[in-house]
């Protein structure tokens, strides 16, 4: 059986929060706790002009890669609705293939 | 009938379905609460009908698919236990205690007619107030309300109606229309049209559309073009996470943005960089407009804006080269005094590098229905039209734009002059925490009144410290709705699926009492004979729409050419000269400066430096929050999570300084008043300056003492002072000094 996975190309990752949300309301979670839950880096300012300031999601224990709605032949809620359009669901090994493809991605393994 | 002309983007499914044990409905999302962006959605409710569930509509091409922290959890809104859910009355003399009693709408309805008739005999219809906030799709409704009523006063309670309307306004008069950034989102297959080009450049100027909302562009676009290869350029006093990513980033101090446009006009003028045919063919006044930037040498412009003058140079230089190049640009340049001209500076920027109305470039959105127009007016007469309060002092407001002058209004609420206000109809605002320049003024103001109505989704301060009735409203997923609004228009329906105790759509409201004060005004049934009505020139009923919706319009570029802009079908624009006016006929005429100009804000660093010593920072408010649309879901336990106190950015040296610690409580006062915050230190904000997020109070803190908002309100600084125009305020520029908090204050 294949594994399956989050990633996350967080280059474009605003920071924008729906992911967590997203989850909230899928997996029924109260205030406070995350099925994904975003960190920040930054701001500082490393050289003159030059700025930290980037965010990556990251899973948590709680996160069931959306098994209910998969299994309907959606896709997970925290990639539909991620604003940046910058998460994917799938196949480890295809998404593995894709961390080649340009810098500044993670991916989760969570199956 | 034009209906063939129009396209709908293709669906799976009908617009209700049943998924699992959950009956599922297509539509569109619209404040309150939210935003007034009208995303797609999908609303689940159960076999109780009850709202349960909200997921992006993944076939709607305005969102694809996604939703903001907002939309996500609607359903926390709709649901939510401290929902008004039936009409209340109060007795005038408890204005400012928790004495409701509930009414039937019946009485409530008898209550309002009885006394609205009896002042509009007593006194004149034009002495009560139609007031509306932002956002809530309502403007054509109670508008027509208003005006067929009889008053000519329907406005927006904000100084200087600072928000968007002067930039549509300033276009209005000087190109006969306005312009947006070309998204593609006047295509079904966006990005994928072949008519479409992905913008080489976005500026990104006075406005962070990633958590905004205007001018009905979805932030997140800019990521989609940015992948697509778009660069951007930031003009922007913060550093964020799009400035960080900007080609070039102008951190222009608040207030300067019409400095900095000269400044790059001065270059791309005198270098000899614009589209020299299309200036040629397409304006008017362009030798005017060429000597007036000469006043603005680039050196200079960048003492004024605190921009270096080689970065000045650089987003000029990429501006001239970029084809196409594109703008989004935003409140800030509607938040400053004068604001008219500073729009008008930003804009020319664009009409001279020959980007207007090109695929990528910036271009007038087809309208289904004037949005900023209202709905209805020739039911006013003629005499009643000129008693529109401010029109003598601001003409312009003349110009297609039938809101009472916001200033005016408050002096009249104040004074009686030109004449007493006898009562006001507030409908989706919230004043004072929000629109309401010093809002310990507007409230004492409005308490003079002899009758005052508030509408809303839940108990505000402002109905708690001035209303007589309370009518409930519902929330977007308790009503039908024709999504009408600023931008791009579609024909896209929002579609009700629950109801929350005995709370009425806003439409069905202003229906129901237009009928009963002027039922030849409101020959409708019920609201979707109305909508029906207004769709007519699409060829198509409400409720056809809401199978079919969206429906896009047809859509060309170079509309100029081909004569689509003016009514006579000439070729060019919709103005006096036919052209885009550089220099404004109509401003000459109504007696402003025709051409565009910069005023250093005042107070500020510029106009009073010896103030600085007294209040030392700059001050910038209005800073949007990701989980919050101005003063809404403040209690909503989710939402309010994301930020649970008023924020004030500040820089860590400036910090230091003053002895003041990353999460303090301190106050922000200038001469005017002050309002608290809780620091945050972040090297994003220029040590000169600060910046504060809007339209706070605290619904937990209980009603008697208002929910702390007379403490929170940033707007205690603001002044109600307008630019020249009418349109601008200063709400994102003044000056301030930040203490700490004292124990027990
Ligand atoms: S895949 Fe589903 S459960 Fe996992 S983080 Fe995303 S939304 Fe939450
Ligand atoms: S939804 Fe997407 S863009 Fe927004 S925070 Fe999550 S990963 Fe980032
Ligand atoms: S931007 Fe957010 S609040 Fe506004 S309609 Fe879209 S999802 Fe809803």
């Amino acid at each position: 059986m294949a594994k399956y996975g989050l990633l996350i190309d967080y280059n474009w990752c605003t920071g924008c929060h729906s992911c967590e949300v997203a989850c909230q309301m899928e997996l029924g979670l109260p205030v406070g706790q995350y099925g994904i839950k975003l960190t920040e880096l930054g701001p500082w300012e490393y050289a003159p002009g030059k700025w930290q300031l980037t965010y990556v999601p990251i899973p948590t224990d709680q996160c069931t890669l959306c098994d209910k709605r998969v299994a309907m032949g959606k896709i997970p809620s925290c990639v539909q609705h991620c604003q940046a359009k910058c998460m994917q669901y799938g196949p480890l090994e295809e998404l593995s293939k894709l961390l080649l493809d340009h810098p500044k991605q993670v991916l989760y393994s969570l199956d | 009938m034009e209906e063939k002309s129009w396209s709908y983007a293709q669906h799976s499914k009908p617009f209700k379905y049943q998924e699992g044990n959950l009956t599922v409905t297509r539509g569109s999302a619209w404040s309150g609460p939210g935003c007034h962006l009208g995303c797609g959605v999908l609303l689940y409710t159960d076999e109780n009908g009850k709202l349960v569930k909200v997921e992006g509509d993944p076939e709607n091409p305005y969102n694809d698919g996604r939703l903001c922290v907002r939309c996500l959890n609607v359903n926390e809104v709709t649901n939510h236990k401290d929902r008004l859910l039936y009409p209340m009355k109060r007795d005038p003399k408890d204005r400012g205690k928790d004495k409701w009693e509930r009414i039937s709408w019946d009485e409530a309805y008898d209550i309002i007619v009885e006394k609205f008739n009896k002042i509009k005999d007593e006194f004149g219809a034009e002495t009560i107030l139609f007031t509306q906030g932002t956002g809530r799709d309502i403007a054509q409704w109670i508008s027509r309300l208003a005006w067929s009523f009889g008053s000519p006063n329907y406005c927006y309670h904000l100084s200087g109606a600072a928000c968007y309307l002067p930039r549509v306004a300033g276009m209005a008069v000087t190109t006969g229309g306005y312009w947006v950034a070309d998204c593609s989102q006047q295509f079904i297959d966006r990005y994928d049209n072949p008519q479409y080009q992905v913008p080489e450049t976005m500026f990104v100027w006075g406005n962070y559309p990633l958590t905004s909302n205007s001018d009905g562009f979805y932030g997140h676009w800019v990521i989609d073009l940015m992948k697509r290869g778009m660069k951007i350029v930031c003009i922007d006093p913060k550093v964020t996470w799009l400035a960080a990513r900007a080609e070039e980033h102008l951190r222009v101090r608040p207030g300067t943005d019409a400095a900095l446009a000269l400044g790059m006009l001065n270059i791309i003028i005198n270098e000899e960089l614009y589209d020299k045919e299309f200036v040629e063919k397409w304006t008017h006044g362009f030798d005017q407009l060429k000597e007036r930037v000469q006043e603005y040498p680039v050196e200079k412009v960048a003492e004024i804006t605190w921009v270096p003058a080689e970065k000045i140079r650089n987003a000029a230089h990429i501006l001239a080269k970029s084809k196409p190049a594109t703008m989004q640009w935003g409140l800030a340049v509607d938040m400053t005094k004068e604001s008219l001209p500073a729009s008008q500076a930003i804009a020319a920027l664009f009409y001279i590098t020959g980007n207007a109305d090109i695929p990528g470039g910036i271009i007038m959105p087809p309208e289904l229905l004037p949005y900023s127009g209202g709905f209805g007016h020739d039911l006013l007469s003629p005499e009643q039209a000129e008693k529109r309060i401010g029109l003598k002092d601001y003409p312009i407001f003349q110009y297609g734009f039938q809101i009472a002058q916001p200033d005016a209004v408050q002096k009249a609420l104040e004074t009686d002059d030109p004449y007493k206000i006898h009562a006001g109809w507030f409908q989706t605002t919230n004043p004072i925490a929000c629109v309401a320049a010093q809002p310990k003024r507007w409230a004492e103001a409005v308490k003079k009144l002899d009758f005052v109505v508030f509408v809303d989704i839940f108990m505000t301060p402002s109905i708690m410290e001035v209303a007589d009735i309370v009518l409930p409203a519902a929330t977007f997923p308790e009503r039908d709705g024709l999504r009408v609004g600023d931008g791009v228009q579609r024909g896209e329906v929002i579609n009700k699926v629950t109801q929350i105790g005995e709370c009425k759509s806003d439409m069905q409201i202003n229906l129901e009492l237009g009928k009963r004060f002027n039922p030849a005004a409101w020959p409708w049934e019920n609201v979707q004979a109305m909508f029906s009505d207004i769709l007519k020139p699409t060829g198509f009923s409400f409720q056809e729409l809401q199978e079919k919706a969206p429906a896009y319009m047809p859509f060309t570029y170079k509309r100029y050419e081909k004569g689509l802009f003016r009514p006579d079908g000439q070729p060019g624009f919709n103005t006096g000269t036919g052209k885009i006016e550089l220099y404004s006929t109509f401003y000459e005429m109504v007696g402003l400066d025709p051409l565009p100009y910069f005023e250093e804000p005042s107070p500020g660093p510029g106009a009073t430096p010896e103030l600085l010593e007294e209040y030392p920072l700059v001050l910038t408010t209005g800073a949007r929050i990701w989980s919050m649309f101005h003063s809404e879901h403040r209690q909503i336990e989710r939402n309010r999570a994301f930020r649970p106190d008023p924020e004030i950015e500040v820089n860590p040296d400036t910090l230091k300084k003053l002895g003041i610690k990353d999460g303090d409580w301190v106050w922000v006062e200038n001469e005017r008043g002050r309002a608290k915050r809780r620091v945050k230190g972040t090297p994003v904000i220029d040590p000169r300056m600060c910046s504060c997020d809007h339209a706070w109070w605290r619904p937990e803190a209980g009603p008697e003492n208002l929910y702390d908002v007379l403490d929170l309100n940033i707007n205690n600084l603001v002044p109600w002072i307008p630019g020249k125009s009418g349109f601008g305020s200063n709400f994102k520029t003044m000056l301030c000094k930040l203490y700490k908090v004292k124990e027990g204050e």
